[in-house]
């Protein structure tokens, strides 16, 4: 059996391309379904960043051809895009695409259930269910061996990161978000993912502001009365289009006095900024602009690839393992047959001597049971050893016609 | 047999301050390594202690080296309970190498003196050493918790990159190692005037740092004098225990 996978990826193709053949999971379960018709096994991955065919089938399918023709009857213009692995490069692909190494960001946890929903919704047998099974195992493994997804790879979830660092859990934090855009929205919906609650939205037109509210369950409220709210907020996020700052240090500083020592958090993400930089001075207030956001992510993402090299190599000796058991699986017909003419000499040489051990009590026949068995077995061990030893070094299919012809199994092919 | 149990403990001490100054390069495996190193050697001074106490007529860390080991011990032990964990590793980093350091003084200072058999001996040193131990711990939580205050405001580019806890969290471990401290080194002192000591340098010392923890923890309650506040009080309070020679004056 072989594995062959064609895709197409965000390395290759832009996203309107990528689009016209990316699948929902219960079409991703079609397409595996029929593809495993002709095949014998096959999974569909399908993302925002790649849809990737993965088939197992027999030397004699034409898979590959099978997997092109679908995809580029979907997107005829996929054409130069397209790859095309098979087995060992097949299964090392699959490998660093659990475990976030082939992402446009590097480590992000997304793909790793995006990979088990694929595997779910295929049409999987013993050689595609091995192969996404260590697949997982492979991206679980990465993750827990190397810090590759553990630093924030964008602006919302630096800050989120960083409103950790003040406040550890975020569970019941109120938030204040100072303009109803769509990037204080984001950064919003990162921090209400940890636990944190939008408290109140603040606009200069309300109607926008209560607009997003309602989506959060929270109040609005227009720019000139923030002040009020500042003495109970953890954490303010602002994103106004305003050309002045919408929060002055004077601001803060009289709200501050009613927090009796509660630490503020504040995120501008604003251009001309919202915050007066002042507020960071303030004992307590933790202000943080878009700069510096961004080099907490530009860091965060170069320790991402730093530890990228170690995963690699994670997933390269995961690789190694299943080109192993694959390559195994070459002399596995050609070892039962061996053991089963064995099996069937031992019976027949039994059946001769009957005559002979007709005299013998049932115990007596057990024990003459069990030695030839032993000797069988003694017998073949090593040969089975050295053809599985041969079948990882390559040579498995010498070994196995050797053993087929030496011992006449030819017509068990 | 207290000789052989010293060894192993200093030995694990040592090597979990070693590991610990690892931390900024390594911070998984040097983390593992420190924490061992400080049960491993919490466990074998555990052992010490019991063999002095066993060995003693009375109670047998009254010179300035027992109280020391006995602090050592108090001060490791809360460390193991508050902030044994990958998250406070860079707490060990502020404990451990100076527990290993006063664990070595201890030793050179000579095996274990017994004074008598009294009860308010006991009482009086182990509670004053205890409170002094978790003073001890609190003013490295108040550090830890300023340094990392001073980093959230200096923002630089790699932050998130050691991973302490909260500034919160620190705050409120400053608060309530304090609080326990403060009961122990209460019922220590009480006993000691109960006792009748006289007031010198070294009690007046001790009630300068007890009025001082005492303040931090009212003023946070009715004030709101949280974070760097309580963190630079109960770092005086701590200076005070510490340079007007309560550990060898007092106890010595």
């Amino acid at each position: 059996m072989r594995v062959t996978l064609v895709g197409v990826s965000h390395h290759g193709a832009g996203v309107e391309l990528r689009e016209r053949v990316a699948l929902r999971l219960d079409d991703a379960r079609a397409v595996a379904k029929e593809l495993a018709r002709e095949a014998g096994e096959a999974v569909c991955l399908s993302t925002c960043n790649r849809t990737e065919l993965y088939v197992a089938h027999d030397e004699d399918v034409d898979a590959e051809g099978s997997a092109t023709r679908f995809l580029l009857e979907r997107e005829p213009e996929l054409a130069n895009a397209l790859y095309r692995l098979r087995d060992e490069a097949a299964a090392l692909h699959l490998f660093r695409v659990a475990a976030g190494l082939d992402s446009l960001v590097t480590g992000e946890g997304e793909i790793l259930g995006q990979v088990r929903a694929a595997f779910d919704a295929g049409a999987t047998g013993a050689l595609l269910d091995r192969l996404f099974r260590q697949a997982l195992y492979a991206g679980r493994k990465a993750r827990a061996q190397t810090g590759i997804g553990e630093s924030p790879s964008s602006v919302p979830a630096a800050a989120a990161a960083l409103a950790q660092q003040v406040f550890g859990d975020l569970e019941g934090r109120r938030i204040l978000l100072l303009g109803a855009g769509k990037v204080s929205e984001q950064t919003a919906r990162n921090l209400l993912s940890r636990g944190a609650e939008i408290a109140v939205v603040a606009n200069r037109t309300v109607e926008r502001a209560a607009e997003l509210a309602e989506r959060f369950g929270s109040a609005a409220l227009p720019l000139d009365r923030v002040e009020e709210e500042l003495e109970r907020a953890d954490v303010v996020v602002a994103s106004t289009s305003s050309p002045e700052p919408v929060l002055r240090r004077e601001h803060v500083e009289r709200a501050l006095r009613a927090r009796r020592g509660h630490p503020l958090f504040l995120i501008d993400l604003a251009v001309p900024r919202d915050l007066d930089p002042a507020i960071n001075e303030l004992d307590g207030c933790y202000l943080y602009d878009i700069d510096d956001l961004e080099a907490v992510v530009a860091e965060s993402l170069g320790s991402r690839r730093r530890e990228a090299a170690a995963a690699e190599a994670i997933v390269a000796a995961e690789a190694e393992q299943f080109r192993t058991w694959q390559a195994s699986l070459e002399v596995v017909p050609a070892i039962a047959s061996l053991r089963a003419r064995a099996e069937e000499i031992r019976r027949a040489e039994l059946a001769k001597a009957e005559s002979r051990l007709g005299e013998l009590s049932d115990a007596e026949r057990r024990a003459v049971e069990s030695v030839t068995a032993q000797i069988v077995n003694k017998l073949l061990h090593l040969p089975t050893v050295r053809m599985k030893q041969a079948a990882a070094a390559a040579d498995g299919v010498v070994y196995a016609d050797a053993v087929r012809h030496l011992f006449g199994l030819e017509d068990e092919r | 047999m207290a000789e052989l149990l010293f060894w192993p403990a200093l030995i694990a001490y040592g090597e979990a301050a070693v590991a610990y100054v690892g931390v900024l390069r390594r911070p998984e495996l040097a983390t593992r390594l420190a924490i061992w190193g400080v049960r491993i050697g919490w466990l074998a001074q555990t052992g010490l202690l019991g063999v002095e106490a066993w060995q003693a007529d009375g109670f047998p860390w009254a010179s300035w080296a027992g109280a020391l080991n006995l602090f050592v011990w108090f001060a490791v032990g809360a460390y193991l309970i508050w902030g044994c964990s990958p998250r406070y590793r860079l707490l060990g980093l502020a404990v451990m190498p100076a527990a290993a350091a006063l664990f070595a003084v201890a030793g050179v200072g000579g095996s274990a003196q017994t004074r008598g058999s009294d009860l308010f001996v006991a009482l009086h040193v182990g509670l004053v050493v205890a409170g002094f131990a978790g003073f001890a711990l609190a003013a490295a939580l108040a550090g830890l918790y300023l340094w990392q205050e001073r980093r959230l405001k200096r923002r630089p580019v790699g932050l998130l990159r050691l991973g302490p806890p909260s500034l919160l969290t620190l705050d409120g471990l400053v608060a309530r190692v304090s609080a326990v401290s403060l009961g122990a080194f209460t019922a220590g002192i009480a006993v000691g005037l109960v006792r009748g000591h006289d007031l010198d340098l070294a009690v007046a010392g001790a009630l300068a740092a007890w009025v001082v923890f005492g303040a931090a923890l009212v003023l946070r309650r009715e004030l709101g004098w949280r974070g760097k506040r309580a963190a630079y009080l109960t770092l005086a309070g701590f200076a005070l225990v510490a340079f007007l020679g309560l550990p060898a004056g007092h106890l010595g």
